[in-house]
Formats: C-alpha cells, sequence, structure tokens
C-alpha cells in the first residue's frame, strides 16, 4: 500500500482541461482510481457526464487507452477487449499485463446498464467495474435514477401540492445486486476516504475475476451545492450511515470504516438543495422513513460482517 | 484441392467461420441462426479454432463485445437476424461509425410483429444505411464464398467496414446443399492477418475511441464514411476476381443470368434468383426468354452495373422481399428505379413485394412476374406500379 505522498508523485493519467463541473465528484474518483492502479489500464466509459465532459473531440483528457460504445453497454464493450487481450496472450502476441476498467455512472450502470454489467459478472471477465454515483442523470439535467434516494428532488421527480417528498421510492441497492453474483471482489467506497478507496481498488485489480466498487459521487450541480463542499458531503453521507464503506471479499463481508459517533442524517439532508423541501412539517414522515431504512440497512450490514450479535445487545 | 460437403446454410456459415479462425466470437442464440453459434461452439469445445467465444446475454452485447474486440485489434464475428438484429441497431451503426470491419452473417427472417421466424428480408433492408457493406446469398456455396470474401473487403485498408453476409432464413439456414469448400491453408493465407492501426491494447499509443463528436467535426467524419462505402465497389470486384482465381467461382457486384437474350429482365436478392432461374429454363423451353440480373451487393449500391445492365431494356420487374410502409414500394425497387433517372432510354419498371413472413414464392409466381412483363411489352403500360405476390387482397 503505497503512502499519499508516495501517489502524489504519480503521473495522472485524466489529465486537467477536461470540461466536468468545479466538485465533480467522478473526477476526483477517476483520478483515484488511476492513482491506485499499479499496471497499466485500459478503460472504457458509457454515455455520461463523465464521458462528454473528457473527451470533446479532437480533444482528449485520457492518457490511457480509451473506449466509449453507448449508454448501456461499457461492460459489454469492455468485456470484449478484455477478450481480445486473452485471445492475444494465448497467442503469445501480448507481453504486458493489462488491466481493465469501466467508470460509469449510476444511469449506465443501475438503469440502461444492468444487463450487460450482470452478463459480464456472470461470465468471469477479469474487469474492475467503477460506479461513480451521482444518484440522478446528471449530464441530462438531473432526472431521476434508480440511484436516487427517497424524497431527492430531481426534474423528473419535482416536490408538488399533490407529492411533496419528491421521490417516493427506495434507491435500488446495486451493490448487493452485484454482491448476489458471486464475484471475487465488491465494495461500497467515497472519494472522501480515499485511502480507503484506493486500497479497495488495488483489492479489487488483484482478483483474477470480475469486480465492482460503487463509489458516492457528489454532484454540486444535481445536489445543490457549492461546488468546494463535495468532500465534505461526501463524508457527511458515510458519517450519517447514508453511504457505508464496506467490502465483500470472496463472499466475506467487512465494513471498513466505522464513525466513531454517528452524526444525524439531517445533517448531510439539510447540506443539499435537492432536500431542502424535506425540512417542512409535512415531510417530517419521508425523513423519519429514511432514517428507519438507514437504521435497518446498517443493521442488515452488521449481521452479514459478523457483528450483528453486539448490535442487537445494544 | 475443392472438397465437397453436404451441409445445411448454417452449418456452412459456422464451417466458413471455423476456417476464417477469428480471434473473438460474441453471439446470441436467435432462431434461424442458431445452429451457426451451436456449431461453432463445438468447434470451440473440440479446440478447432483459436476463438475465444462470449457466450453474451443478449444481441445488443453481442455486437458491442465485437466493438470493444475489433477495436483491440481483434478479428471478431457474430451471427444474428430478425429481433437480434433489430436489438442490436444501436451498436450496428457504431461498430460502422468505428471503421471496424466485423463480419456477421445475417439470417434473413421477418421481424416481429406479429412474431414469425421464418424468411423475409425486412431485418437486413432495416439495417441498409448502417454503414454496414451487404452481401446476399443465393444458395448454400454463396453463404460459404462470401463469408470469406467478406473478411478480405472488410478489412481493406481503403474500406475498413463491417460487412453482412445475408441469407434466407430456413430455405437456405436449414436446407441441405453441395457445397465446394477450401483447405483451411487456402482460407488462412487469402485472408491474410489482421492488423488494426490504432489498437486499445497499444500501449505505447493510447488511443481514445468513440469520443463526443459535435457540429464541428461529425460531418466530415459522416462524409469518410461515404467515401469508404464507395471505396468498397472496386475493392468487392478485385477480391471476387482474387477469389476466382483461388477457387474457380468468380463474383461481381451482380449476378447476369440469361440477361443478353431478353429485353425482359427480373431482379432480385437472395435464394428467389433460384426461383427465377429455374423458371427461366422452363420458359425458354416454350420459347420465352427472360433475364436476371442479382443483386448481390446492396451495400454499397451498384448503380453503375445497374444502368449498364438495363441500357436497352424494355421492361424491369424488381422484387422485394420486405415491405418500405408509405414509401413507394420496396427498398430494392426504389433504388433501382431512381439508379435509372438519368439514363436517356428508360424501361418500364415495375415491383414485386413477394414472400414476407415466408410465403412461398414458386415458379408459378414468377411466371405470373413473367406474363405481366410480356403484357407491360405489348401495351406500353403499367397497370401496377407495386404489386404484392402471393397475398390474399
Amino acid at each position: 500500500m503505497p503512502s499519499l505522498k508516495q501517489l502524489s508523485h504519480k503521473e495522472e493519467l485524466l489529465s486537467r482541461g477536461h470540461r466536468l463541473c468545479p466538485g465533480c465528484g467522478a473526477s476526483i474518483i477517476v483520478r483515484q482510481v488511476l492513482l491506485a492502479a499499479d499496471k497499466p489500464v485500459v478503460v472504457a466509459c458509457p454515455t455520461g457526464c463523465l464521458e462528454v465532459a473528457t473527451t470533446i473531440y479532437p480533444y482528449t483528457a485520457w492518457k490511457v487507452p480509451w473506449i466509449h460504445c453507448a449508454f448501456e453497454n461499457a461492460a459489454a464493450t469492455l468485456s470484449g477487449v478484455e477478450t481480445a487481450y486473452r485471445a492475444f496472450k494465448k497467442q503469445g502476441k501480448i507481453k504486458d499485463d493489462i488491466r481493465f476498467i469501466a467508470f460509469g455512472g449510476d444511469g449506465g450502470t443501475y438503469d440502461i446498464g444492468l444487463q450487460s454489467l450482470s452478463g459480464v459478472l456472470e461470465r468471469g471477465h477479469r474487469m474492475l467495474y467503477i460506479c461513480y454515483d451521482n444518484e440522478a442523470y446528471m449530464n441530462t439535467g438531473i432526472q431521476r435514477s434508480s440511484a436516487s434516494p427517497m424524497g431527492a428532488h430531481t426534474t423528473t421527480t419535482p416536490p408538488g401540492r399533490a407529492i411533496p417528498e419528491g421521490k417516493t421510492e427506495s434507491r435500488k441497492d446495486l451493490t448487493q445486486i452485484v454482491a448476489a453474483h458471486n464475484i471475487p471482489y465488491v465494495a461500497q467506497a467515497s472519494p472522501a476516504y480515499h485511502m480507503d478507496l484506493i486500497k479497495k481498488v488495488q483489492k479489487a485489480l488483484s482478483v483474477d475475476g470480475p469486480s465492482f466498487i460503487n463509489v458516492l459521487s457528489p454532484c454540486p450541480r444535481g445536489w445543490r451545492y457549492p461546488a468546494e463542499k463535495s468532500i465534505e458531503i461526501a463524508k457527511l453521507a458515510v458519517l450519517t450511515g447514508f453511504w457505508p464503506l464496506y467490502e465483500i471479499e470472496n463472499g466475506k463481508y467487512r465494513i471498513t470504516y466505522k464513525p466513531k459517533k454517528k452524526r444525524p442524517l439531517r445533517e448531510f439532508l439539510e447540506a443539499q438543495g435537492r432536500f431542502r423541501h424535506l425540512l417542512s412539517e409535512e415531510n417530517q414522515q419521508v425523513v423519519a422513513r429514511m432514517e428507519k431504512e438507514i437504521e435497518s440497512r446498517e443493521k442488515e450490514l452488521l449481521v452479514r460482517a459478523g457483528e450483528g450479535k453486539e448490535e442487537k445487545e445494544k | 484441392m475443392a472438397k465437397i460437403v453436404a451441409m445445411t446454410g448454417d452449418e456452412i456459415a459456422a464451417e466458413a467461420m471455423r476456417q476464417i479462425n477469428p480471434d473473438v466470437v460474441a453471439a446470441y442464440p436467435i432462431t434461424p441462426q442458431t445452429e451457426i453459434v451451436q456449431n461453432f461452439s463445438q468447434f470451440v469445445a473440440d479446440g478447432k479454432v483459436k476463438t475465444e467465444m462470449i457466450r453474451v446475454e443478449s444481441e445488443h452485447s453481442a455486437m458491442s463485445a465485437c466493438i470493444g474486440a475489433a477495436a483491440a485489434g481483434a478479428r471478431a464475428m457474430t451471427a444474428t437476424c430478425a429481433n437480434g438484429l433489430a436489438l442490436m441497431w444501436e451498436v450496428v451503426y457504431i461498430a460502422a461509425s468505428y471503421r471496424l470491419p466485423i463480419v456477421m452473417p445475417v439470417v434473413n427472417r421477418a421481424l416481429s410483429g406479429p412474431i414469425n421466424i421464418h424468411c423475409d428480408h425486412s431485418d437486413s433492408m432495416g439495417a441498409r444505411d448502417s454503414g454496414w457493406i451487404q452481401l446476399y446469398s443465393e444458395n448454400c456455396q454463396e453463404i460459404y464464398d462470401n463469408l470469406i470474401q467478406a473478411v478480405k473487403i472488410g478489412e481493406n485498408r481503403n474500406v475498413l467496414l463491417p460487412v453482412m453476409i445475408c441469407f434466407d432464413g430456413f430455405i437456405l439456414s436449414h436446407a441441405t446443399e453441395r457445397v465446394e469448400v477450401l483447405e483451411d491453408e487456402e482460407v488462412k493465407n487469402f485472408i491474410g492477418e489482421f492488423k488494426i492501426e490504432h489498437s486499445l491494447l497499444d500501449l505505447e499509443h493510447p488511443v481514445t475511441y468513440g469520443p463526443l463528436d459535435l457540429f464541428d467535426y461529425y460531418f466530415e467524419h459522416k462524409r469518410q464514411q461515404v467515401e469508404a462505402m464507395e471505396q468498397a465497389l472496386p475493392v468487392i470486384k478485385q477480391v471476387g476476381k482474387e477469389y476466382e482465381k483461388l477457387s474457380g467461382r468468380g463474383y461481381g457486384l451482380v449476378e447476369k443470368y440469361n440477361l443478353e437474350a431478353s429485353d425482359l429482365v427480373i431482379i432480385v436478392a437472395g435464394s428467389t434468383a433460384g426461383t427465377v432461374k429455374a423458371t427461366i429454363q422452363e420458359l425458354k423451353e416454350k420459347g420465352i426468354n427472360v433475364g436476371l440480373l442479382k443483386i448481390r451487393t446492396f451495400r454499397p449500391f451498384p448503380q453503375d452495373e445497374i444502368q449498364e445492365a438495363l441500357r436497352d431494356k424494355t421492361c424491369v420487374a424488381v422484387m422485394d422481399r420486405s415491405a418500405s410502409f408509405g414509401a413507394v414500394g420496396g427498398p430494392i425497387f426504389l433504388e433501382v428505379r431512381s439508379s435509372l433517372y438519368e439514363e436517356k432510354k428508360k424501361p418500364l419498371v415495375v415491383n414485386y413485394i413477394y414472400g414476407l413472413g415466408g410465403r412461398e414464392t414458386t415458379i408459378e409466381h414468377i411466371k405470373k412476374v413473367v406474363n405481366d412483363l410480356l403484357m407491360i411489352k405489348k401495351t406500353g403500360k403499367i397497370e401496377n406500379l407495386v404489386n404484392y405476390l402471393g397475398v390474399r387482397e
């Protein structure tokens, strides 16, 4: 495990000058992930903010080989690249050890790309899929995805007189869906806990099979907060239990970071414009539902990590 | 030395794929293409090919994986038909736009709905503007020959386009025919090695595939694609000639059959060309002469050859095994008719939509077309511009 100082001397593989917004979680995540890789990588992206903002022809911000095909097929496309690599390795035409990483947003991963991702996981391609989860379709202008949390104000779940709470449904637990494929490595991470993320990436790249890391990716435009607060908000998501950090290594769960003192969910909600309407009297029941859900998921996670008993005694 | 085998269209397509020996095959089963995937899977299981096979979860992923593999420098193949082709539509266009010479047998089958598993050309005709080269096959021999040539056509440096080898579902895919096959070594030498200019696996020269291409460059890239299609015309002819040297069977953009003997012409693509040939032979004995102009290459469209072949003809019947809803006739008809616009002396051209959803098209149907042509010649008048052959009105 390299130190932060050592990492800071490594060449950045996503160059500056790309057109992502200030404070965008995606570019921070990509840079952290690429710093963690100690083998050459080939990258694929589905359609999304990251793709359109880093490759406006005739420019590219990528210093590594990179492919975008369409919205729903980054996993399948990269599985083709990885298979070609395996074919050439067998034929003795390639000497290098190469790793394959896909970076997809929640739209391209939770929703339209889920089938393609599931196929890749089941077939066992050796590649790492990173979901930078900013909890809505940000590239098209903040529409709800199945990753949008309950209560979120998106442009397709606006709070109104008839539906005051915004998004009425809970988010999909993609990390658990991926884990159900019984792949060697699955994790949830956050750019606010960079050493935790880097460690997870290194583990993921070292397994001989598919791996997946779901990384919460704050979005100043979509979540409605000042750009400089991204990391602070990413941190709050973890400290409030909204986004637990854990990993599943060959089926074994481990919670990789436990806040010493849990902060109330309200702090995370109050920091973002997308939850502002939840502060009203009539929406207090939504906040209560959210808190209840977080609590029950936390309990489930503790049980899976073999710490459930302690939780019961409390 | 030519070897003679008896195989179905699907079996011979799989056999051609075995000899092509691609680096990567990504495929998904769909009737009546399934036997290609099954037979090829057996070749993989038996170690008869070097291919890494990806048994994907959909046709969309099949084409996506082929795109990834080809961009990494692999010779990549898949096969599909009908709804499978429709599902991969989006990425079919992307494969052509990224200039990746993927080769794909398309076992022609009617598009849903309602669902129908039998032959017509609505699937591949729908993809006619996707930027893929399209070759249509009359029989199992042509399926084999076209597949081998497709590799060399698509990978030509002036072309670099994907190629669909279309053949009629069930009529050819499930019919056993006599086919002459080449030796493995002959195929290997004929197609040579595939060397891509920009590989995703070239770490020294990192390439960005599929960037955001806006109003300032997209148009130029589309213009280049148009140019590549034009470049494909002489390449298809050249490869056809080279293949003749190897196999004794030559191929052009179109095939002329009894064309010199008559001023009446039937134009058709696919297995019905065989039915037309049989009808021509039968009518010849009765003193009636009709010519056949078979479309082998539909994309790029062989306008010059069509103009030249029809120059002194009086009546032409164009047969389309697909309907183009809302258009004035089927796609082959529209393109043939448009090709004749600049000609000083134009023949009278009529359209026959036939065989949709696998409706049988027999010698009797073709005779009806010939009778119509004789009547048009006699009266100088076209009664119905677009006709429906063998349908209950």
